[in-house]
Formats: structure tokens, C-alpha cells, sequence
């Protein structure tokens, strides 16, 4: 199974070939870049079926057997993630092919670009504490400069704040790591959740706290969430789609996963701790989208309230709770990258952001307002699209537990995200074309390529919901329902 | 007793950054932050009366200190070294567009 | 940026091709004595940043162009990549030691290892000299540089 490695090797290989190849004409870099997203996005789906035969797969690097060698673990959650990625990744490709033509370094665009992905593949990918460490640093800094990349002000401004408040996650991250090698003496996963379990001293708390607070800032959940606001809208379009679709899932989310759930394995604290901070986050972001006139920041703040619902239905614990988080990472990747991409084909067009100064879009912008209306009806959970979906399993398996009244907050929160989504779709693309926008012409067709293939998604996945439940998602399931199992399942077989 | 001191280090750099209004005193705020967590791996390696974890023909069954976190720092340092080229270069372009260092300034972005 | 007095400049005439052949040893050195890739790589790139400061700007673009060494840090990267995917085909893992191990304490031992820091110092060389001059040459008002 050599083909888990290439996911690593192939972008970083790509990055740098483009950073030397950027003096040649435009069209190469743009190949490559489009060849190597695409052969990595099947690769991902030809291991669906490979994973089936094998369960976890256990790739040893360099023949050191662990736990003095680096292994690389593939099992249900890892190959969940690795399909989210890397097909987000190609779709953002194909769309900012055209969108960054007004840029002037386009090839060095695309090689932090890839360079993000092999840090967030790696991150998927690895069974080490440290390597952990090092592929999350590797996507972040990627992500700080892309967010930096035109050099306007604002753009200056937020990438700044982002990298102040990123470092310190990433520092409390490797003190955090740094007390678990001192604690117990071993840097690999299944290693170290063998050893701490049924030990609680103050450490391991104080070490627990630390990864909350590390990961939780790159998730931004609620009490961390202040570089998201000015670091998303700021970015260009397709970046804050690569930032708001995958980046924040795969660095914050699935680190507190794979942390929470298989090493350290959960108590009823930790559940709760989990279920406040989601509840917190969905209303606080819902809250506070409500007011805002500017259309990606709007987004942005949507992201926050959609990741609390993901952290609320984490710490939920059983079956449908944790299936209903799953399924709506995936959906809120395809729905708020598609929102993303929407927003910057409008910025294309009109030159603007703000949502008092645009109105009836859609009479000159038909593609983008379609789809946009498919995606608000997603994100607000209407059947038969595929939020609809998952808001409801998380919703049962709330009352399943018997938490009542997060039932409820969960549903109020349902109706609020509906209202600033039909807000947002009134002012931009319902109702009369207002007098400066009648010459807007539609945005071009690589652009709008990648916004069919995501609306074609969002649709398909609500349709055909049960085959993508059965195949993709019961695996990663079972993963973080086994939960301290994990340990013997690596380091045994 | 002596991990205790690498976190007050951590504390001053934490001070630095929240308090302090020039955005280039920010940065060294979080290389303070940054030496704090070296030193805190480092000396988790220390092992009393231990020798360098270096192999020579003279040496015989000595006590070696543990060479691990020395290339976890190693790696950590050349992590920070490329995060703060990144922060002093965006320091100078906002010199560039604002005209000023003051982060009260700074402040285009609300809401 | 002018350069300094005439002190520094011939004292840097006499030692930067020994701080060069200082950093090339402990890069080549890497799998013996404390060291390798990263300090080794450092060290070569202080001297082409030695150089630039005694002498001004002018003379040191001339010696190092900054897209040459950002070749070169790609360059660096590519050979470290390419050693890493040999493994696969050689002995069927990612990063496997394939060549053969020798004695130890000989510089030539320890499979790929020496050629890895090879790569590994190229890079770093080539990195922190195109850092220091991205940040040089910004003052002076040329194009935009992303220091990576």
C-alpha cells in the first residue's frame, strides 16, 4: 500500500517544481497545478475501496517499527478527511485558474497553495505527536501568507492578527506535547494513549487544557474565534474558500478528535465541556451574522456557528450525534465553499462586498444566483438538500441522550441561520437590479465550472444520502466510537 | 521547581503581546514565548551528571543525557525562524501602507 | 545601502571562505558530530548576509543573484524528495536507508543520511540568504518578494 505516502510527497514535490518552473509561461503552472490536485482527489477515492479490505492500515515509514519509528495511520476518519480535502482542493484549482488572473505571481500563488495541502494531508495522515506539530505549522504558515497575498491594507491587517494569534496556538500546542513526552516518554499516539490510561494528575489535565485551547483557536470555537472575522474576508476568494471549507476542519477539528476521542479518551467533562463550547459557538456566530453588510463577513461568521454545531454534536457521544458531526463537516465544506467561490464570481464582477449596494443579481448572474440559492437552502437545513440531513441526526441524538433543552437551542439556532441566509439572498440577488449593475456580465466558465460540480454535490449527497452514509461515513464512526481502542488496534496489528 | 521558571518566561512573553502598542514589540513578545518553549523541552531531556549524546571511540557505558528533544527543538527553531520572517516582512508592509507602528491605529477591520 | 569601513572589508576578504568551509563541514559531517543540515546551511548563508553588509549591496548581487538561490533552494528540497521516494523503489518503504551502512564512526556510513543534510543545508542556505535579501531590497523599492 505505498499509496498513502504519495499524498505527502506529491504536493511537496509539485510546490517546489512550481516555485522553480515560474518563469515559463502561465499555462504550465496552471496544468500542473490542475493535474496534481486531480490525481490526488481520485487517488483518494480509490482507496475507499482498498480500505474495505484492510480496515486500519498502518504504514511504517522507513521500516522503524513504532514506537521509536513515525507510522502513518489510515483508517475510516483519515480517508474521510482525505476525500473532503483533496476535492474541495481541486474544485478551488479549477475556479481560481481564472479568478487569479489579476494577480501577478500566479505561480507562486499555487505553490503555497499546494504546499497548504501537503501540510493539511499530512496532518490528516500522521499517528505522531510531533508530526502533528510540524505538518499543522507547515499548513498554517502557508495559510498566513496566502491570506496576505494581494497586499492591500485590510488584507495586511488580518493576516497579521491571524499570525499573532495562530503562533500562540502553536506554541501551546508544542508545550503541550512537549509534557506528554515528559510525562511518558514516547511521542506516538497509540504509544502514549496506551500508557496514560486510568492515570489523572494534574498534569494530564493542565496537558489536556492546553491542546483545547491550541486546537480550539485554530477551530475557532467561541473564545478564540477573533482573528476568523477579519482573517476570512480579507483572503481572496478561493482561498477563504480552502480557509473556511477545509483548513479550520482539518487542523482544529480533527486534531481535537483524533486527540480527544482515541488518546486521551473521553469522560463525561470532557463531553461536556464539548457540548458548551459547540452551543456557545452556534448561537454566539448566529448571533452575531445577524447584523453584518458585508457579504463575507457574513460568511465567516456562519462558519463559527456551523463549527459549533459540529463540536455540539461531538459531544453528544453516541451513534447519531457523532454521525450527524461527521456528516455536517462534510456538507459544510461543499455548502460554505461554495458560498465562497460565489462571493469572490460577485466581487469579480461588481467590484464589491457590500450588501446595501448590490440587489437582483441573479436577472444578469444567473449561474451564481442559482446556485447561491442552493447552498443558502442547504446551509439552513431544507429537505431534500443535504444540511437538512445532518442537522437532523444531530437533533436525535440529542434527545437520545436526553438533553432537551440543546435539542431546542439547536433548532432555534436551525431558524436563525435561515433568517441571515434569506437576508443575504434578498439583498444580493432577489428583488430589483439596482441602476449601476445592468451591465454585470456572468462570471467565467472555469469559475462557474467548479460552482455546478459543488451545487451538483450539495444536491446529490441530500439524495443519495443513505449509499454516502453506509460507505464513507459508518467507518469514521466506528473509529471515534472505539475510541481508547485505537492504541491496541495500531501497535497490535 | 526549575519548569515552573520556563513557564514565568512564557507569562512575560504572553505580557508583551497583550500589552505592548508597537506591533514589532508584538513580535519579540512571541520569540520570548517561543525561547520558553525550547528551553522547556530541553531541559525535560536533562538527566543528572549526563554526558553528550555523542559516540566516540573513547566513550564507554556512560549516562547520556536524552538527544530526543534536541531534535524536537531543533526542528521548533527553524519553525520560528521562518513564522517570524514571515511577521517582520508584514510589519514592514504595513509600515508601508499605514504609515504608523501603533496597533490602536491599525484598526480598518470592525464589526 | 553603502558598504562599511576598510577594516571590515578586508577582514571579510580573509574570512569568509573559511566560514563557508566551517558551515560544508558540519553539514557533511551531520551523522557524527552534532550539526548537520540546518546549522550547517545557516552558516554558509551568514556569509553570503557577511558579504552583503561589508560590501554594500551592489557587489554581493552580483556574486548571488536572489532568483539563483531561489533555484537553489528548490534545488535542495527536490534532491531530499527524490532520495525519500528512491525507498519506495528500492525497498518497498517511504524514507527507507537503502544504501549500505559502513562502519560507524567513517564518513562514509549511515545510508542516506549524509545525502539527505546535503540536501537539507542547500535549502536552508538558499532560504535565509533569499529571506535577507527580500527584506534588503524592499527598502529600495523593487518588486514584492514572498519570503518562504
Amino acid at each position: 500500500m505505498n499509496l498513502i505516502p504519495l499524498f505527502i510527497a506529491i504536493p511537496l514535490g509539485v510546490a517546489f517544481i512550481l516555485a522553480l518552473l515560474g518563469k515559463l509561461k502561465e499555462v504550465v503552472s496552471d496544468l500542473l497545478a490542475a493535474l496534481s490536485t486531480l490525481s490526488l482527489a481520485i487517488l483518494s477515492f480509490v482507496l475507499i475501496g482498498q480500505l474495505k479490505t484492510h480496515g486500519i492500515f498502518v504504514y511504517i515509514v522507513g521500516k522503524w517499527t513504532p514506537p521509536w519509528g513515525i507510522n502513518l495511520v489510515l483508517d475510516g476518519l483519515s480517508l474521510l478527511m482525505l476525500i473532503i480535502i483533496n476535492t474541495v482542493a481541486f474544485l478551488v484549482i479549477i475556479y481560481s485558474v481564472s479568478y487569479m488572473k489579476k494577480f501577478t505571481a500566479k505561480s507562486r500563488y499555487y505553490a503555497l497553495f499546494i504546499l497548504m495541502l501537503a501540510g493539511m494531508n499530512g496532518v490528516v495522515l500522521t499517528g505522531d505527536f510531533f508530526n502533528l506539530f510540524v505538518f499543522s505549522e507547515i499548513a498554517a504558515i502557508s495559510s498566513y501568507a496566502l491570506v496576505a497575498f494581494g497586499v492591500e491594507a485590510e488584507e495586511l491587517e488580518a493576516s497579521f492578527k491571524y499570525m499573532v494569534m495562530g503562533s500562540i496556538a502553536s506554541i501551546l500546542i508544542l508545550f503541550s506535547v512537549g509534557l506528554l513526552y515528559g510525562l511518558t516518554g514516547s511521542l506516538n499516539m497509540a504509544d502514549v494513549g496506551r500508557m496514560i490510561q486510568g492515570k489523572r494528575n494534574v498534569l494530564l489535565s493542565f496537558s489536556m487544557t492546553l491542546f483545547l485551547a491550541g486546537f480550539g483557536l485554530k477551530a475557532a470555537v467561541i473564545p478564540f474565534h477573533a482573528w476568523l472575522p477579519d482573517a476570512h474576508p480579507s483572503a481572496p476568494a478561493p482561498i477563504s474558500a480552502m480557509l473556511s471549507g477545509v483548513l479550520i476542519k482539518a487542523l482544529g477539528v480533527y486534531a481535537l478528535m483524533r486527540i480527544f476521542f482515541n488518546v486521551f479518551g473521553m469522560g463525561l467533562q470532557l463531553y461536556w465541556t464539548f457540548m458548551i463550547l459547540g452551543c456557545v459557538s452556534m448561537i454566539g456566530g448566529g448571533l452575531l451574522a445577524l447584523r453584518q453588510e458585508d457579504l463575507k463577513r457574513l460568511l465567516a461568521y456562519s462558519s463559527i456557528s456551523q463549527i459549533g454545531y459540529i463540536i455540539l454534536g461531538l459531544g453528544c457521544g453516541n451513534y447519531w450525534g457523532i454521525m450527524g458531526a461527521l456528516f455536517h463537516l462534510l456538507n459544510h465544506a461543499s455548502f460554505k465553499s461554495l458560498l465562497f467561490l460565489n462571493s469572490g464570481a460577485v466581487e469579480y464582477s461588481t467590484g464589491t462586498r457590500k450588501l446595501e449596494k448590490m440587489g437582483g443579481l441573479s436577472k444578469v448572474m444567473p449561474v451564481t444566483g442559482a446556485t447561491s440559492t442552493i447552498a443558502s437552502l442547504s446551509i439552513s437545513g431544507i429537505p431534500p438538500f443535504n444540511g437538512f440531513w445532518s442537522k437532523l441526526f444531530i437533533i436525535i441524538g440529542l434527545i437520545q441522550a436526553g438533553h432537551f433543552v440543546l435539542a431546542v437551542i439547536t433548532i432555534l439556532a436551525s431558524v436563525l441561520t435561515l433568517a441571515y441566509y434569506l437576508r443575504m439572498q434578498r439583498y444580493a440577488f432577489f428583488g430589483k437590479l439596482r441602476e449601476g449593475l445592468e451591465k454585470i456580465k456572468e462570471a467565467p466558465s472555469l469559475m462557474s465550472f467548479s460552482v455546478i460540480v459543488l451545487a451538483i454535490i450539495c444536491l446529490g449527497v441530500g439524495i443519495l444520502f443513505y449509499p454516502v452514509m453506509k460507505i464513507v461515513l459508518e467507518p469514521a464512526v466506528g473509529v471515534l466510537q472505539e475510541g481508547i481502542r485505537y492504541s491496541s488496534l495500531v501497535l497490535g496489528g | 521547581m526549575i519548569f515552573f521558571l520556563c513557564f514565568v518566561i512564557f507569562l512575560i512573553g504572553l505580557y508583551c503581546v497583550i500589552v505592548k502598542k508597537n506591533i514589532l514589540k508584538i513580535v519579540i513578545g512571541i520569540a520570548i514565548m517561543e525561547y520558553a518553549v525550547n528551553l522547556f523541552l530541553i531541559l525535560l531531556g536533562y538527566r543528572w551528571e549526563g554526558v553528550p549524546a555523542i559516540v566516540t571511540e573513547t566513550v564507554t557505558q556512560a549516562k547520556f543525557v536524552d538527544p530526543l528533544p534536541q531534535a524536537l527543538v531543533l526542528t521548533a527553531i527553524v519553525i520560528s525562524v521562518a513564522t517570524l520572517a514571515l511577521m517582520v516582512s508584514l510589519c514592514i508592509r504595513i509600515h508601508q501602507r499605514y504609515k504608523t507602528f501603533d496597533i490602536t491605529k491599525i484598526r480598518r477591520l470592525k464589526g | 545601502m553603502k558598504g562599511m569601513t576598510i577594516i571590515v572589508k578586508t577582514i571579510t576578504k580573509f574570512l569568509s571562505p573559511l566560514i563557508i568551509l566551517f558551515g560544508v563541514y558540519v553539514v557533511l559531517h551531520g551523522h557524527l558530530t552534532p550539526g548537520g543540515g540546518f546549522p550547517g546551511g545557516v552558516m554558509i548563508a551568514s556569509c553570503f548576509i557577511l558579504l552583503t553588509l561589508a560590501y554594500g549591496k551592489e557587489v554581493a548581487y552580483k556574486k548571488l543573484k536572489r532568483s539563483t538561490s531561489s533555484v537553489i533552494e528548490s534545488l535542495g528540497v527536490l534532491i531530499f524528495l527524490i532520495l525519500a521516494l528512491l525507498g519506495i523503489f528500492v525497498g518497498g518503504y517511504f524514507f527507507l536507508n537503502f544504501l549500505p551502512l559502513g562502519h560507524p564512526l567513517k564518513i562514509i556510513s549511515a545510508g542516506i543520511i549524509p545525502l539527505c543534510y546535503i540536501g537539507v543545508g542547500l535549502e536552508v542556505a538558499g532560504a535565509i540568504f533569499a529571506v535577507f535579501l527580500a527584506l534588503v531590497l524592499f527598502k529600495s523599492g523593487e518588486e514584492k518578494e514572498k519570503p518562504q
